[in-house]
């Protein structure tokens, strides 16, 4: 793939204006709240939109692709069970508490909710996986420009390190949050011309059913494995994912997507900036919108891809060195078929877009925690805001050079989405059986969090180390204890990962809570559910009305699932 | 932060649209065989401008609150 100069102008004229956004937003970030917090002013469509693209790095765009080329259809499942009921439960149950309670951060919230040593858990982990998460991102990012355009694989990482580094030192979360809202769209008009091209091509939904129920049947399972949901799911050997429906609606819907789109202060930080209450519950179920459809223009492309292998002068797939197909280049084949010159510029803007929003995401949640949560808490208590405001800025330097070291670590891995599982599994499973706990259950103490915390984090290793995917080798996939279990997939070990950690935490932290001293309740007040005043419904328009909206899109997914049974 | 976002949304994509549109408008036809014989720059530049204008125009408007 080459690109030409009016490839290189669309390229050049996307970062001039996100320069320009940060030198424009430098001189209004004056306070700690405004570089961190966007100043809690954030309009609920923009807090919103990047709650949702905040998610949209590397794992999402080429992982999507990849997975929907490899598994087919059952992509979606990280979307239709997994990311929009939890984001609808967080808009309506979760977000009066973060943004009501007026915690900085997710760790702060942890601090006011439970205790110190809670926060600081959670805190240093939070910020270790920032680090690795922001790694991975740009390793896929200098991977594929690699490949696609043959840039020079060290300075593409530190060129496109250096402009996230320029537009958040300048702006802080409002930066961030302001170019994901670009790359929102950039992502929406980038790729949706190549969604509509791939289909006329194939024959539109039909012709892509046939030719993937062909490669169904190659690979073994019946012909319409690829392009439905449920179907085949009652058992785990039948479908492509390989795993079965209770490890999907368990660990997939329930315990992964609860513990990461309703716990990561990456995403909620997003949500906390926006300028009300109202606001803030409504960011997620805005976000979840985008959310339903966003497989059209993720996974679609890729199973259009696989599609296509099937016909002359469709698509090859390279193999990787192990003689598997190079499934993540599934995207960016497609952008190179379809979009000439012009378009193209604008799809490869699209995928930057979305690699440097990743890895800016990651640096604005990392110097937050970094500075309230482990700074100001442990080693300078007494700092004023205009200090707080230079180290966060200070941290941004250290988490942008700490992601380049997290990237060629990451060179080693190369199955970005099965590692990025892997880390959700150990930290962020446990998470949320302590955030329910905690916010719907008065009686749970801080010592119950933190031992339950723990307990579910060695109980997610334990099990990794103890069961073991079909055909792979003891190590970094599990087994490094013994092999006690094998799964038919490591996607259905990744989940069961995550179920036995959300067990042993939500068991742990109950028990221990029990045993240990409850805290009075005025001190839980606006911390827990059932003490904290409900915000009156009195609106307005429905669409802003937090108890209409979700109901609604919560039965288009249902819908959407049906439909695709 | 009293910097109206849709503003600088609407500078772009009207901006990348003008550039579509121009190269669509001059480009040798024979790049868009892999378009399916769409000229694709021309068009999708079109439903760009229309989207990046849409931005100017809200951003032009009284801000909400």
């Amino acid at each position: 793939m080459k690109l030409t100069f009016v490839d290189g102008l669309i390229i050049g004229l996307y970062l001039l204006v996100v320069i320009a956004i940060g030198v424009a937003l430098r001189r209004r970030t004056k306070t700690s709240e405004d570089f961190f917090l966007s100043g809690r002013s954030i309009p609920a469509w923009v807090a919103g939109l990047a709650f949702m693209s905040a998610n949209l790095g590397a794992q999402e765009v080429i992982g999507m692709a990849a997975s929907g080329a490899k598994y087919g259809l059952a992509t979606s499942h990280f979307y239709w069970v997994g990311a929009v009921p939890a984001m609808l439960f967080l808009g309506l149950f979760m977000m009066p508490l973060y943004y009501g309670s007026r915690a900085r951060s997710v760790p702060e919230y942890l601090k006011l909710r439970f205790d110190e040593k809670t926060r600081v858990l959670n805190a240093a982990t939070f910020a270790f996986m920032t680090i690795i998460s922001s790694g991975i991102s740009m390793y896929a990012m200098g991977l594929l420009l690699n490949t696609l355009l043959g840039w020079q694989f060290d300075l593409s990482i530190w060129l496109w390190a250096g402009i996230v580094l320029v537009y958040i030192f300048m702006g802080g979360l409002t930066s961030g949050i302001y170019n994901e809202v670009l790359q929102f769209f950039l992502i929406v008009f980038g790729f949706a011309p190549v969604v509509i091209l791939g289909l006329v091509d194939i024959g539109g939904w039909s012709g892509l059913m046939a030719n993937l129920a062909e490669i169904s049947h190659q690979r073994g399972f019946a012909t319409d494995a690829l392009t439905t949901l449920w179907r085949h799911t009652g058992n785990a050997a039948d479908n492509p994912l390989g795993v079965g429906w209770f490890s999907i609606a368990m660990g997939l819907g329930f315990v992964l997507s609860f513990g990461y789109w309703c716990t990561d202060f990456l995403l909620i930080q997003r949500a906390m900036a926006a300028h009300s209450l109202r606001a803030a519950r409504q960011a997620p179920l805005i976000a979840s919108i985008p959310k339903l459809l966003f497989p059209i223009l993720v996974i679609l492309p890729g199973m259009i891809a696989i599609g296509l292998t099937h016909r002359a002068g469709g698509i090859t797939f390279p193999l990787k060195p192990d003689g598997a197909l190079n499934y993540d280049l599934a995207m960016p084949l497609m952008l190179a078929r379809y979009l000439p010159t012009g378009l193209l510029g604008l799809g490869i803007t699209a995928l930057m877009a979305s690699f440097m929003s990743g890895m800016a995401g990651n640096v604005t949640a990392f110097n937050t925690v970094w500075t309230y949560d482990l700074y100001q808490a442990h080693i300078r208590p007494d700092a004023t805001d205009k200090h707080l405001l230079h180290i966060g800025r200070l941290a941004t330097i250290v988490g942008v050079l700490l992601s380049i070291g997290a990237a060629y670590l990451a060179a080693r891995f190369n199955n970005i989405m099965d590692l990025l599982q892997l880390v959700f599994a150990f930290v962020n499973a446990p998470l949320f059986a302590t955030f329910l706990l905690g916010m719907f259950w008065k009686r749970t103490t801080g010592h119950g969090a933190f031992v339950g915390l723990l307990s579910g984090t060695i109980g997610a290793a334990l099990h990794h180390g103890l069961t073991i995917s079909q055909h792979a080798v003891p190590g970094v996939k599990g087994g490094w204890l013994m092999v006690t279990y094998v799964y038919p997939s490591e996607m259905a070990q990744a989940f069961w990962t995550a179920i036995v950690a959300w067990t042993v935490c939500f068991v742990v932290t109950a028990a221990v809570s029990l045993a240990t001293a409850p805290r009075p309740a005025q001190e839980l007040r606006g911390l827990v559910y059932s003490l904290t005043e409900r915000e009156r419904e009195s609106s307005t328009r429905w669409y802003s009305n937090p108890a209409l909206l979700a109901p609604l899109v919560l039965a288009v997914v249902i819908g959407l699932n049906i439909l695709f049974w | 932060m009293g910097l109206d976002l849709r503003f600088p949304i609407g500078v772009l994509f009207s901006a990348l649209a003008l550039v579509l549109i121009v190269y669509g408008l001059i480009s040798d036809p024979a790049i868009y065989a892999r378009s399916l014989g769409i000229n694709v720059n021309l068009s999708w530049g079109c439903v760009l401008l229309v989207f990046g204008l849409a931005m100017l125009w809200a951003s032009r408007r009284r801000p909400k609150n």
